[in-house]
């Protein structure tokens, strides 16, 4: 692994973005931010706007609106950006999936790097998913 | 010659500040990690986060506004930092005399980060970014008259000694200024003043990561904002250094006196670090209101305290 490579896996941002979702995930987000579970010890962090981010976290099942605003957020980020679909929302559509506005999972729309499935995932689920990402 | 030229870049220089400034910034995070019962990060943090946005990510210009303007500010702001902490180093670790009237060049060099960071946002073409350079502009407004009644008190103290030489040998006389009445108020109004200058968290507004989402940086990536990452450390050290050198009695660097040095900059780093992580954001009316009424009058009272020999 190369010095260029290592520093990136170190210091990942995050961007959070919550499409038509129920709230949960953003929950348990947020919860893997906050003390118990603290990811700021691999030196990620939350950032407000999508050009400082290294991760795209999508979560909540993207419908027709969501889904203009998730594409121009791809297009805004710099590369390399990688993208986590979080929830059954986000992977596969959920119980959404046959809905009328719904316009496909994330993967349809945009590349993804990891799927954590779940309804919502634990944080320990969503660590792990991030630590499988960094070691793919 | 060459001799010159290891000072500004190496050893006082360039690369010792934002050696220095890079690990007070991870000091910082950690801080606020534990007063929030969280790990925090680990001690290279603050250098993955640079190289990483230096050599990993892309750098995005914007397509409405100046590109020149808003590439080319990070650059002047980290020289404005850099020449403000070479000449507050050197006569600070005896190396060099400075020059007659240093102390008036280093408050305007000090000036220049927040002004550039506030021209690069203008130049974003990003209406929160717009948002960010208003109110760092109001907050350079409020704040500078303050800093600069501090230093003409530090200097009044100093029997009207300009050069931060003779303010450092006028404290190994009489003792560092902070230990007088007058000194404790001009400390007080000095860490206030650090934490605007740098931005944290009781006059954050111009960056409000919550509200407008980093506000004047909203469109900087990568190397531009790696520029921008490495001029607030150095700034994190440049601060607490002149706070050292004006209040604090200077730096020694022989034997024991090392450690207190160190000690000095870790603790005053320390104060403003808790005290942004006990206190919320004010908006910039009442900051500016915090400033011109209360701190001005406090300085004054300083003042007037110095003329009676307190």
């Amino acid at each position: 692994m190369g010095f260029k490579e290592y520093c990136f896996k170190k210091s990942l941002w995050l961007f959070h973005f919550g499409g038509a979702s129920c709230n949960n995930c953003d929950i348990e987000i947020l919860a893997c931010l906050t003390p118990r579970f603290d990811v700021e010890r691999f030196g990620m962090q939350l950032v407000g706007t999508i050009r400082h981010a290294d991760v795209l976290l999508v979560n909540g099942s993207i419908n027709q609106k969501d889904k203009v605003r998730l594409l121009e957020l791809y297009e805004q980020a710099p590369k390399p950006i990688l993208v986590v679909a979080i929830g059954a929302c986000g992977c596969t559509g959920g119980i959404f999936a046959q809905g009328n506005t719904f316009a496909g999972p994330v993967d349809k729309i945009i590349p993804v790097d990891a799927y954590i499935p779940g309804c919502p995932p634990k944080p320990e689920a969503i660590i792990a998913g991030i630590v499988k990402l960094l070691h793919k | 010659m060459y001799k010159d030229l290891l000072y500004y870049l190496i050893f006082p220089g360039f690369i010792f500040i934002s050696v220095a400034g890079a690990f007070l910034s991870w000091f910082d995070r950690k801080i606020t990690a534990w007063v929030q019962f969280r790990k925090g990060p680990p001690l290279l943090q603050p250098f993955y986060d640079f190289f990483k946005l230096l050599l990993v990510k892309e750098t995005i210009l914007p397509a409405s506004g100046s590109r020149l303007t808003f590439l080319m500010s990070p650059v002047f702001g980290l020289t404005g930092a850099c020449l403000s902490g070479i000449l507050i180093m050197l006569p600070a670790l005896g190396l060099k005399s400075g020059f007659s009237g240093d102390m008036i060049v280093i408050f305007y060099m000090l000036t220049i980060p927040s002004l550039t960071y506030m021209i690069g946002a203008l130049a974003a073409g990003n209406p929160l970014a717009a948002v960010g350079a208003s109110r760092e502009m109001k907050l350079i407004i409020s704040y500078e008259l303050t800093f600069l009644l501090v230093i003409a008190a530090v200097i009044l103290k100093a029997d009207l000694a300009v050069t931060v030489q003779d303010i450092i040998l006028a404290q190994g006389e009489k003792g560092p200024f902070v230990g007088s009445l007058s000194g404790i108020l001009l400390f007080i109004a000095f860490v206030f003043c650090m934490q605007a200058k740098l931005g944290l968290v009781p006059f954050d507004m111009a960056e409000a990561e919550t509200e407008i989402t980093h506000g004047s940086f909203i469109e900087y990536s990568g190397t531009a904002y790696a520029l921008i990452r490495l001029t607030k450390y150095m700034m994190l050290f440049i601060l607490p250094a002149f706070l050292c050198v004006t209040l604090l009695g200077g730096f020694r660097t022989d034997g024991i006196h090392l450690l207190w040095t160190v000690l000095k900059m870790i603790g005053v780093v320390l104060l403003i670090t808790l005290i942004r992580n006990t206190n919320p954001r004010v908006r910039i009316d009442q900051a500016m209101r915090f400033f011109f009424i209360w701190m001005n009058l406090l300085v004054i009272v300083a003042i007037v305290l110095i003329y009676f020999g307190l």
